[in-house]
């Protein structure tokens, strides 16, 4: 039997990403904060093929040195610069236009966020962030939450795709947004990257299973006990959503269907 | 000459140039990110960027982010 593991796309009749002309072969996204060890961050990238991870900026500390997290991302991965931190549309700008005045690249992460306890993102000021920073050549994931009306808006305003929670940041709670997610894969024309709230590689998958386009997952790999191995087990289920999605899954049924023929009983 | 880096105050030792004040301030300035008074300066700059006396230096850099 043919291993279709490593490599999906001569096996299955299926598209790469493509997200402002860049081909993503991977449909795995990988955010990079709560590493506890940067080499660990390393080899997960390196054992899973990623193609872009996130990261934020912040102020130097001072008062100690830290080996910096570039140092341990390959070159060949792309930079998406997260605008983690900022309240509004103006602090998401600033930070966006830092990093592509830094030499950093034009990629940006629109993260808005000014609720600090359920840290659900702000749409309307992504949308703001989205068209000012899309007019000046940036290209923009705006990471929001799974209203219709909003993802028109920022498809509008210029967005490269749409990354709509699957739950509360961080809380490994899977795809509580499930409907509104599927609403945004039937009706925006933009790649539908769910992030946020995928907890298990079970959960990935049912992402790609339903149609996303790719998923973006940090904490559940981060602070698992091997990150190593949960971020190939996230690896393999995105690949395995992904084939179940172009293999177009039977319906659910509510009564027994027998797989075995109902005729040529031994009995008969 | 009295500076202030990432929102506190610094003497600095040797020259008022940007590229002096981020020596003295951080051990590894590769990937280091500097703001003067709101404008970003880029690296290939800094040896030639003067400072004055309450200049405002931001230096950022990358971290670990989802």
């Amino acid at each position: 039997m043919e291993n279709v593991r490593n490599n999906p796309a001569e096996n299955v009749d299926d598209k790469p990403l493509i997200i402002a002309d860049t081909i993503f072969n991977n449909r795995f996204f990988l955010g990079t904060g709560k590493f506890k060890s940067k080499q660990e961050l390393e080899t997960c990238i390196k054992k899973t093929g990623i193609e872009i991870v996130t990261v934020a900026l912040r102020r130097i500390d001072l008062e100690r040195h830290e080996e910096n997290i570039l140092e341990y991302i390959p070159h060949s991965v792309k930079l998406l610069v997260n605008t983690s931190g900022a309240r509004n549309a103006e602090e998401a700008i600033r930070i966006a236009r830092i990093s592509k005045e830094a030499g950093y690249g034009n990629w940006v992460k629109i993260e808005i966020m000014n609720d600090s306890k359920y840290l659900l993102p702000d749409n309307n000021e992504t949308i703001k962030a989205t068209e000012i920073l899309s007019k000046e050549g940036f290209v923009v994931l705006p990471y929001m939450f799974p209203d219709l009306y909003a993802a028109r808006e920022l498809v509008k305003a210029g967005a490269a795709t749409v990354m709509p929670l699957g739950s509360f940041i961080g809380s490994n709670q899977g795809l509580k947004a499930e409907e509104f997610i599927k609403v945004l894969i039937n009706e925006i024309d933009l790649p539908i990257i769910v992030d946020a709230g995928i907890g298990s590689p079970s959960q990935a998958a049912y992402a790609m299973e339903i149609g996303a386009d790719a998923v973006l997952v940090n904490t559940a790999i981060a602070t698992a006990s091997d990150p190593v191995s949960i971020a190939r087990a996230f690896s393999l289920a995105v690949e395995a959503g992904r084939l179940a999605y172009l293999g177009k899954l039977p319906k659910e049924k509510n009564k027994g269907n027998a797989s075995s023929p109902l005729s040529g009983f031994l009995y008969e | 000459m009295k500076i202030i880096i990432n929102g506190k105050e610094k003497q600095l030792l040797g020259p008022n140039n940007l590229a002096n004040a981020i020596k003295e301030s951080c051990t590894d300035p590769e990937h280091v990110i500097s703001e003067v008074n709101g404008k970003i300066i880029r690296s290939e700059n800094w040896e030639n960027f003067s400072l004055q006396e309450n200049d405002k230096i931001e230096l950022v850099t990358f971290v670990g982010g989802g």
